[in-house]
């Protein structure tokens, strides 16, 4: 029961951090929501492991953890030399 | 136990939904980086001390990811803040900058 209260305010929070992944008015803002995006995907991974009694999901929410970071690095190296020089 | 570890899972689950809501309400990019990254934090380490709570043998794969995100998520808010400020300009309410300052100063080093 808690699990379920626990999993629709996530849902609630991935819903308007997706709204604004698309109606974002700049790449900035976009690559902002991707990144809110990533660490709210981690706690459902950490929460899914936590419903089906496995510790071997925690593995796939540390990979996830190192490659989303990676990304976020990434993106906001682009946005800096694609835009940044005017 | 289960009582514990039900606070922490609710609180987690319910920062993440402000961050959610902030990010999508908030007027400004910096102002996005600010709710989004602050909030999702709290939420994550309020959802791992809850399910640490309930299978203590976990905590040290918890630890982990609570490690991870506690240092990943700063370095990544503030690299996001910078090549935005770079690319699109500061806030427009600001009295004064120091970073154009010294950005200019910078700039031909870079």
């Amino acid at each position: 029961m808690i699990t379920v209260i626990v999993f629709v305010l996530i849902g609630i929070g991935l819903l308007f951090a997706s709204v604004r992944l698309i109606i974002g008015p700049t790449v900035a803002d976009r690559v902002v929501s991707l990144d809110t995006f990533n660490v709210i995907v981690i706690g459902i991974i950490v929460l899914l492991s936590f419903v089906f009694e496995r510790a071997l999901y925690l593995d796939i929410a540390i990979v996830y953890a190192i490659l989303a970071f990676l990304e976020t690095i990434v993106f906001a190296r682009y946005l800096e030399g694609r835009y940044g020089n005017h | 136990m289960e009582i514990i570890s039900g606070v922490f899972l609710i609180i987690g689950g319910l920062f993440y939904a402000l961050g959610g809501l902030g990010i999508f309400r908030m007027p400004d990019t910096f102002d996005r980086i600010q709710a989004g990254t602050k909030a999702t934090t709290l939420g994550a380490f309020s959802l791992l001390i809850g399910v640490a709570f309930m299978f203590p043998s976990w905590s040290l794969k918890l630890l982990l990811i609570g490690l991870f995100i506690a240092i990943s998520n700063p370095i990544g808010s503030s690299a996001l803040a910078k090549a935005t400020y770079k690319s699109f300009g500061g806030p427009s309410n600001l009295e004064r900058d120091d970073l154009k300052e010294f950005l200019g100063g910078a700039k031909d080093v870079d």
